[in-house]
């Protein structure tokens, strides 16, 4: 399947779980709510142009918003993680090895740890800033940072269950 | 740098050049504002601008898709709507006139003709119902979607009312489908009063629980107690509501020290997280009233 498809469907599949499964959950507590539509962004190719990938970021957290009646409310975060995204490559990726081998993030081509710490920053950082502009202020400072620790925590376990369930198969980039 | 007369036009050259060459160098940067300016733009105009034709289209779009989602996901609940019907028709067979049924004694006081005036009666409210195809309650700002649109006589700010209570407003409008502010929304601000002693104030919700409403501004001397029923209000029939819906029981009182007034946490009446059907209603003299009100002579 070609990496175009795959995303185009990833893309459908990430907003119709988020839209129809994570935000017709009950809430469990008024902290945790399951935010799990990103790691769409986390899991772009390598190869895809810095611009490409922020305006992808920007049609795929638009067409969230649509679902969820609020545009502009998760376009924002979404760029914002998508225009991070290459720094935090950048430190994280052993650049000869990796880069030219593999086709995406994930735990075989980056490794367990800075998987993790990839998928841990992206995450909080998304978590702040949606919960931040979703309030338009801080308000009580210890409620806001609950509230994202809390998010980011289910968002974590989400995305761990996800990589078992879909172990995706890191496939060597051949130059040929 | 070139000397004589030629400077001029090289430097003019050269600061051209480096314009592109900045925006080249910083071209992800400047992307990433300029998306970022345009989210925050859609963001901020989107509360005034419900009628946007963008808006409108992906409203129908969503609209459709939710309706399929809506179709699966009613299966499950129609034991739960069909208990929630058959209430509701109880209530209302228990309002007809055939019910109220006199005792032939000479005592009996005819009222019938007391209902009408000389003038006949006028309609204040019209009632439409609407089945709801897509409700969220888990954000910040919560909002329903309902498959009835303005081909079917929906308009913008007609009250929305559920079985068991009111549930939000209609604020957007498309062909087929409109979108309710519910009332599990920071933006949402309803008036309400005190069934008891009729002190209003304003129903809003911050955010948590969405079992619990907030109702603020009360007076001090209604000195409510747990239980007590809040209903709209008349001044909530700006807002298209009937008066004296029911709204939610009192749960608690949180004093307020400071001020001469009373926060109140309010049980919704609606349950939000099993609304099937609602009733769309709307002020048909709400706009003369509105028409005398900006009348007012302002200075």
């Amino acid at each position: 399947m070609s990496s175009l498809l795959k995303n185009i469907i990833r893309f459908i599949c990430f907003i119709l779980v988020q839209a129809f499964i994570l935000d017709k959950v009950p809430p469990l507590h008024q902290y945790v709510k399951p935010i799990f539509y990103f790691l769409f962004i986390l899991w772009l190719p390598f190869t895809i142009n810095r611009s490409w990938q922020m305006i992808i970021a920007f049609a795929f957290g638009l067409s969230m918003d649509y679902f969820s009646g609020t545009p502009g409310l998760h376009a924002i975060p979404c760029v914002l993680i998508a225009y991070l995204r290459p720094f935090l490559l950048n430190i994280l990726l052993p650049r000869e090895t990796t880069e030219v081998s593999y086709a995406e993030p994930s735990i075989k081509s980056l490794g367990l740890v800075p998987y993790a710490v990839y998928i841990l920053i992206l995450t909080f950082i998304h978590h702040s800033c949606l919960v931040f502009i979703e309030w338009l202020e801080f308000g009580d400072f210890l409620y806001f940072v609950a509230k994202v620790a809390a998010c980011t925590g289910i968002s974590l376990l989400l995305i761990f269950v996800t990589e078992l369930l879909f172990p995706r198969k890191a496939k060597y980039r051949t130059n040929a | 740098m070139l000397a004589g007369s030629g400077s001029k036009h090289a430097t003019g050259n050269i600061s051209v050049r480096n314009i592109f060459l900045f925006i080249r160098r910083f071209f992800n940067l400047i992307l990433f504002f300029v998306l970022q300016g345009v989210a925050i733009y859609i963001l901020a105009t989107y509360n005034k601008t419900h009628e946007a034709v963008l808006g409108a289209v992906a409203n129908e779009v969503t609209g459709n898709i939710s309706q399929q989602y809506n179709n699966v996901e009613y299966y499950f609940q129609l034991k739960k709507t069909n208990e929630a019907l058959a209430k509701e028709n109880a209530q209302l067979r228990n309002q007809l006139k055939s019910s109220f049924d006199n005792p032939d004694t000479a005592l009996v006081v005819k009222t019938d003709s007391l209902l009408k005036d000389t003038l006949g009666l006028v309609r204040k409210y019209n009632f439409l119902y609407a089945k709801v195809v897509n409700n969220s309650f888990t954000e910040e700002n919560n909002y329903i979607t309902l498959h009835r649109g303005a081909l079917q006589g929906v308009t913008t700010n007609m009250a929305v009312i559920g079985p068991e209570g009111i549930v939000g407003k209609v604020i957007m409008v498309s062909d087929n489908y409109s979108r309710v502010m519910s009332l599990l929304n920071r933006k949402s601000k309803v008036s309400a009063m005190l069934k008891k002693g009729f002190y209003s104030g304003d129903l809003e919700w911050d955010g948590g629980n969405p079992a619990f409403l907030t109702l603020s501004k009360i007076s001090k001397s209604a000195q409510p107690k747990k239980g007590d029923t809040v209903l709209t209000s008349n001044i909530s029939e700006k807002l298209s509501f009937p008066p004296g819906l029911v709204v939610g029981t009192v749960e608690a009182i949180i004093p307020d020290t400071e001020s001469s007034f009373l926060t109140l946490k309010i049980r919704s009446a609606t349950n939000f997280f099993s609304l099937q059907y609602v009733y769309l209603t709307g002020n048909l003299l709400g706009k003369e009233q509105q028409d005398l009100e900006d009348k007012t002579p302002k200075d």
